[in-house]
């Protein structure tokens, strides 16, 4: 399928990156009428044999530790779907001096949904109105009742759980039924009603009932190694195989993007690719362009492409590609709870993830920071894995029969917190070229600069109070739980490891502090589109990807018009 | 059967090739070769090793490692220990691929080596019961060290082993049932908890 260079071919839109923008495109742009060659910088995915679903961990001869044990208490180890990476071998990234960052990338059809936690939050209304509400950042050029719609048609495509509850800010969607608390919830959730934080089902892309040809959940608590049944949402299992049904779409696999040109007429005329599987530079031709490669490889790819109309870089008159990079806030805590020893051996699976959690409970209310944080948890009889027992021999010592006796009384007694909140975008966190380092394939890489606010140091601190508060409420003892990845020593989370990087070529009516119009166009270039989650102006305490699907699904609609009326 | 494993050790040494044979037995003289493939027949008939050829440890060694895993987490009327769970195995393996636990693991088990034979003349396997048990509760708890700073590298070391110990044990089939878990299978419905006091 792959295109030899030169092509004779024209598409009429070439998408960067296969992922949850990525593929919203390819459904909507297929089943429009337009034909469509995607780019992916991985490998194809065949689920029947890249997923290892229900394997057990004494069936592998690292039990899940990877290699050297190298994935004992990372995110990426031997059961997840696969091709996502804390570091890809030849692809490097740079962090300037005084700065952390870390780029969790994908490299596989389907990019990051194969691996993401399936929570499906809408954002709020007074999200896309941040510096009306408060004065800091900016608005987005769009209102929610803009995007209400868009939310709608992927709620009820993909399927999302949850449950109407009329919270501030928090609304409500298009709901599949939730599923049945586990005792870690409901132990939980008796807490948070005494301390009057909301506690309610969770709102996961994952299905709950029969939905568009794929059969529900089977509650194996496995969403990350990918699913066999496609029972939960991912790009790769189903927006790609619907624009593959139309007959007018081609997937380039291990298509590493170099660059866009750009034609005479001021338009993007095609994109100069690496195929990894021989080296050579290959050339694809299109009317229109969207990328969504992921915010930060997104800005990457617009940085690289410079041309004596665009010396900085393609769409980047304003100079603010790679600026206005967030992660979300993150910290964690975890508490041991003495009552659920006494919980019966039982099924606790569930789904892949939380049936409960915690919208942001004090819209409107005086904090001591600005905008909020959700909390997720989790914990119990989950199946054990490398590093579940680290906790409990690092606080019993010993050895022998009580040692082991100690693990197996102490096994699913453990529940850990996160929040995840907003962070407000500041001049000392961005991504640029680095001046001196390119990948293996030649092309520059990005170099982060990070700082965190103190508006997120102080939202940090909210939240290891919120979840004190709540674990000694349930009758529970703070214990502390190792973090290598993300903890820093004040308790809030290395940038970027929450893996919700963000804004670095956004939306806007000012071309002179925006890269894209309010249809997610460029201000500079007519037939190039951005669909991932770089046109973000806020990076609220809601997770994007469902945000990333609505504005991609909008801003794929427009396309779709304009290329009707003959605009591109 | 020690004396074998003494013996293909010698076999190695002498051929300048260290302890561990693998690939490089392609390059050595053929009837060392066939000398050294048969110690490791040899060795896999035995039953104490469970039939598994180290691919980090000297023999030896391993034979401690596996004494040690299961101390840590032994067998008893509930279930089998960390050796029938396969934690030595898997404990050999990573620890094959990565310099930091051959560091950490293989400095501790000489670590416990050099120090059974100044305390007691003696390497640890072949020290008496009450002294084995004297030298693991040493370096079974941190305050120990605050007493006695010449433990830091047996506290170091066995603290690390104690975790990877419970790994092997925690997700081998025995210890996943040793635990009660249930679950990583199909169903169609998720009932949710069942009713617990307190819960």
């Amino acid at each position: 399928m792959s295109q030899l260079f030169p092509t004779p071919n024209i598409y009429d839109v070439c998408i960067i990156g296969s992922g949850a923008g990525g593929g919203t495109a390819a459904k909507v742009l297929t089943q429009g009428g337009l034909s469509v060659a995607m780019l992916e910088a991985g490998p194809p995915l065949n689920p029947g044999t890249d997923f290892k679903e229900h394997v057990w961990p004494y069936e592998l001869p690292h039990r899940g530790a990877d290699v050297g044990g190298k994935a004992r208490s990372e995110l990426n180890n031997e059961f997840m779907a696969p091709n996502g990476f804390w570091d890809i071998e030849g692809e490097p990234y740079t962090t300037a001096p005084g700065s952390t960052f870390r780029w969790f990338r994908s490299r596989i059809e389907g990019g990051r949904t194969n691996h993401w936690g399936r929570i499906a939050l809408r954002f709020g209304p007074a999200d896309f109105k941040a510096r009306s509400r408060d004065g800091m950042g900016d608005d987005w050029p769009i209102t929610y009742e803009e995007i209400a719609p868009y939310y709608d048609k992927v709620e009820s495509y993909i399927g999302v759980f949850g449950s109407k509850e009329n919270v501030p800010n928090s609304p409500d969607g298009i709901f599949l039924p939730p599923p049945r608390p586990r005792c870690t919830e409901t132990l939980v959730k008796k807490a948070c009603d005494t301390l009057n934080i909301t506690c309610i089902p969770s709102r996961m892309a994952i299905l709950t009932k029969a939905l568009n040809g794929r059969p529900p959940c089977h509650y194996c608590a496995q969403c990350g190694r990918g699913c066999m049944t496609a029972s939960n949402f991912s790009s790769s299992q189903v927006m790609l195989p619907v624009a593959q049904d139309t007959g007018r779409f081609t997937l380039i696999a291990n298509a590493m993007a170099r660059e866009i040109l750009l034609g005479k007429d001021g338009k993007a005329e095609a994109v100069l690719y690496i195929d990894k599987a021989t080296g050579s530079e290959k050339r694809i031709r299109a009317k229109a362009f969207v990328v969504a490669a992921s915010a930060c490889e997104t800005a990457r790819l617009l940085l690289n492409s410079r041309s004596s109309v665009f010396p900085d870089g393609l769409a980047n008159g304003s100079g603010t590609v790679g600026r206005y990079l967030t992660d979300s806030v993150g910290s964690d805590l975890a508490g041991y709870f003495p009552q659920l020893e006494k919980v019966p051996a039982h099924n606790h699976d569930g789904v892949g993830g939380m049936h409960m959690y915690m919208p942001w409970w004090r819209t409107g209310r005086k904090n001591d920071f600005l905008r909020g944080y959700h909390i997720e948890f989790g914990g119990g009889r989950n199946l054990p894995s490398v590093g579940s027992f680290d906790g409990v021999c690092q606080r019993e010592e010993g050895y022998g029969a009580s040692l082991k006796q100690k693990c197996r009384k102490s096994y699913g007694t453990v529940i850990g917190f996160s929040g995840r909140g907003e962070m407000i975008p500041n001049e000392k966190s961005y991504c640029e070229l680095d001046p001196s380092v390119t990948d293996k394939w030649g092309i520059p890489v990005l170099r982060f600069h990070w700082q965190w606010g103190d508006n997120e140091i102080h939202m940090a601190k909210h939240m290891q109070e919120t979840f004190r508060s709540i674990v000694e409420t349930a009758g529970g003892t703070v214990i502390s739980r190792p973090k290598p990845h993300a903890s820093l020593s004040n308790g809030i989370s290395v940038g970027g490891a929450i893996i919700h990087e963000l804004g670095t070529a956004r939306m806007g009516n000012d071309p002179k502090t925006s890269v894209l119009n309010r249809n997610c166009q460029a201000h500079d270039v007519k037939n190039l589109f951005v669909a991932d989650a770089a046109p973000f102006v806020t990076n609220p305490d809601k997770n994007p990807t469902l945000s990333i699907m609505a504005l991609s699904w909008r801003t794929s609609e427009f396309l779709l018009e304009q290329a009707k009326k003959g605009e591109l | 059967m020690s004396a074998n494993f003494v013996s293909r050790r010698n076999v190695l040494k002498s051929l300048g090739m260290g302890v561990v044979a693998g690939s490089v037995l392609q390059v050595i003289p053929l009837e060392a070769a066939e000398y050294a493939h048969h110690m490791i027949e040899v060795e896999r008939a035995d039953p104490r090793s469970g039939g598994y050829t180290p691919k980090f440890f000297s023999p030896q060694q391993y034979k401690t490692l596996q004494m040690l895993c299961e101390a840590i987490l032994p067998e008893d009327a509930d279930s089998g220990g960390a050796i029938e769970a396969g934690a030595p195995e898997f404990i050999d393996l990573l620890t094959s691929e990565n310099p930091d636990y051959q560091l950490k693991l293989g400095g501790g088990l000489t670590w416990l080596h050099s120090t059974c034979l100044i305390r007691y003349g003696k390497e640890y396997l072949e020290c008496a019961p009450q002294h084995q048990k004297a030298i693991l509760d040493d370096i079974a708890y941190r305050k120990n060290e605050l007493l006695d700073p010449t433990l830091s590298p047996g506290v170091a070391f066995f603290t690390f082993l104690r975790n990877l110990t419970a790994d092997g044990f925690f997700t081998s089939k025995i210890g996943i049932e040793y635990l009660g878990y249930i679950g990583n299978t199909f169903v169609s419905d998720f009932p949710g908890c069942p009713p617990v006091p307190d819960v």
